[in-house]
């Protein structure tokens, strides 16, 4: 099957699950379940793809298909700062109640938190795969005790505000969010058709990249910044989903045999947006509300993860 | 033409390369020798600029290779370094293909094809175009990454060992091969070498290195005799002509320690 077939009928079932998801069994007014419906479907594609998008090209920069920025601790960023936000300036202050202000201020520590990471950690290409994991694991630790130790000092009411921030979800989307995500997603994606062949390049190594004219260490800053704030658009949408970039990018990896970034984003895309819808429709219709989706995502995402640690040890031994 | 001056290269307090100022000579073949870590493959990196360089200067065409644009540079001057682990499924085509990328940005058109076409020739890939590269034995990669270069049609060709890993059979025609390329296609080739008969016997330049420092650069003829290896390696290394080739036999010499 060509990948073109194969991206055509993953659109396919994509539209099917998103009808299914929006016109199933609708009791009481259509109006007004649909819209509502439909809102959490934009979430979900924007997320879904910027999350997508934000994986395959960190890990085309840093050569390896485990790693992702969730993993190393990126998504996390954020709650870290809107808890010292709270902590230190409380709920009333203008960075929380500017939503605008309060998104740039994350977006600002993400991109900062992903440019130490890896000028202290990728740059080199001095650390083995699992040492990078464990880092990741212990910077995540970190940052979670982090978070922990500043709620348990802050005044209780306050921290109720912080955990509706920080608990977000697809069935409570921040919908005023909504239109600066899409258009940062929007932004990403003309920058992207520039650097879709450069990203293509890039997948040959550093060494090979600079032979054929590729400015690689500018690139890999603009992709790091890139795949930042795709991450912090997506986080503040509907929160952390630790394991689930890794899931579809593989997934992609696997079913689109290709160097070509293009369909492997837009492959990834696709089959998270139906994850998601799919999993949504799971999670409302059969499991009836009484799990989220970021806990089946991380659930099957674990095992599979598990799954390539143990099939990257067969193949390296 | 390539002239490297008075290049300084340091890993930490160790001087890996020491103020070394060499030309190179157009429409050669120029090997750098030398014993392990004495810099071979460092220099080579800052020539081709994967490395900078802590002082001195590299020009081509007495412009600084700093100063030049990415993409006219890599029309120019290509290079090949010895570990080429990917991650991604390419077929031999499609690597060899990415040669043409400084001229067509990912887009072929009929004379990208064109090159591409004549350079698996060249390393005689057209069989297994079509193959992944991870189906191959080691000399068939090697020879696609080679071909990749020749696709990308510059006049300098930069290769770090890229006889590693290769049999005999294969060695010989790839050296004959970048003969090919000085004498029919006027191309320049630099290459670090290990196999010191190979440098004899293929180059007409050798620049020898030994401790980051430049200790001899000249015709093969004035470097391939027993003064100059003793030097070179600290070792006798008798010498005999065969057909006209100088060879090094030394496989039992005295090591002196």
């Amino acid at each position: 099957m060509r990948n073109s077939t194969k991206l055509i009928l993953l659109f396919i079932l994509v539209i099917i699950s998103v009808l299914l998801y929006g016109f199933y069994d609708i009791k009481g007014g259509f109006d007004y379940a649909f819209p509502r419906r439909m809102i959490r479907v934009a979430a979900m594609v924007i997320t879904g793809v910027a999350i997508s998008y934000a994986t395959v090209v960190f890990q085309t920069i840093t050569h390896n298909r485990i790693l992702t920025p969730s993993v190393m601790g990126i998504g996390s960023m954020y709650e870290v700062v809107q808890t010292v936000i709270y902590f230190f300036a409380g709920s009333m202050s203008i960075w929380i109640v500017n939503k605008y202000l309060n998104f740039g201020a994350a977006l600002v520590a993400m991109v900062i938190f992903a440019l130490l990471l890896y000028r202290f950690l990728f740059r080199a290409d001095k650390y083995p795969i699992y040492l990078l994991l464990l880092i990741g694991m212990i910077i995540g630790t970190l940052l979670g005790s982090l978070v922990t130790f500043l709620q348990v000092l802050i005044d209780p009411v306050e921290y109720l505000g912080l955990q509706s921030l920080l608990f977000a979800s697809f069935t409570k989307v921040k919908a005023e969010l909504l239109y600066i995500a899409f258009g940062i997603l929007f932004i990403s994606f003309i920058y992207g058709s520039f650097i879709m062949k450069k990203l293509d390049v890039m997948s040959l190594g550093r060494e090979n990249a600079i032979n054929l004219g590729i400015n690689y260490d500018r690139m890999v800053m603009n992709i790091l910044i890139l795949s930042s704030i795709l991450i912090a658009t997506s986080t503040a949408l509907v929160g952390s989903i630790t394991f689930f970039g890794l899931i579809v990018a593989n997934l992609s990896y696997q079913f689109f045999v290709t160097y070509k970034h293009s369909v492997l984003i837009i492959g990834a895309s696709l089959f998270s947006i139906l994850a998601l819808v799919g999993g949504q429709f799971l999670v409302e219709h059969v499991l009836e509300l009484r799990t989220t989706i970021s806990v089946i995502i991380n659930f099957v995402g674990g095992i599979y993860f598990i799954y390539l640690l143990l099939k990257e040890s067969r193949d390296t031994a | 033409m390539i002239e490297i001056k008075g290049l300084t290269k340091q890993f930490g307090k160790k001087s890996v390369v020491d103020d070394v100022s060499v030309a190179i000579q157009p429409g050669t073949i120029t090997s750098f020798i030398g014993p392990n870590g004495a810099g071979k493959s460092t220099l080579l990196s800052m020539v081709s600029r994967l490395l900078d360089a802590d002082t001195g200067e590299v020009l081509l065409d007495k412009n600084n290779v700093k100063k030049w644009k990415s993409t006219e540079f890599a029309k120019r001057v290509s290079i090949l370094r010895q570990a080429n682990y990917i991650n991604v499924r390419l077929t031999v085509r499609e690597l060899v293909a990415f040669g043409r990328y400084p001229y067509s940005k990912g887009r072929l058109n009929a004379e990208d094809n064109r090159f591409v076409d004549q350079a698996m020739e060249y390393m005689n890939l057209t069989d297994m175009q079509n193959q992944f590269l991870d189906e191959l034995s080691g000399g068939q990669k090697q020879r696609a990454f080679i071909a990749m270069v020749i696709a990308q049609d510059t006049d300098y060709i930069l290769l770090d060992e890229p006889l590693n890993n290769l049999d005999m059979k294969h060695s010989v025609q790839i050296m004959k091969i970048l003969r090919k390329l000085v004498n029919e296609l006027g191309r320049t080739v630099v290459i670090v070498l290990h196999d010191i008969n190979f440098a004899s016997v293929y180059s007409d330049q050798i620049v020898a290195l030994k401790n980051g420092k430049l200790v001899k650069n000249g015709p093969t003829n004035d470097i391939i005799n027993s003064d100059a290896l003793r030097e070179i390696y600290d070792m006798d290394i008798p010498i005999q002509e065969q057909d006209g080739c100088r060879i090094c036999v030394y496989f039992n010499s005295h090591t002196g320690s």
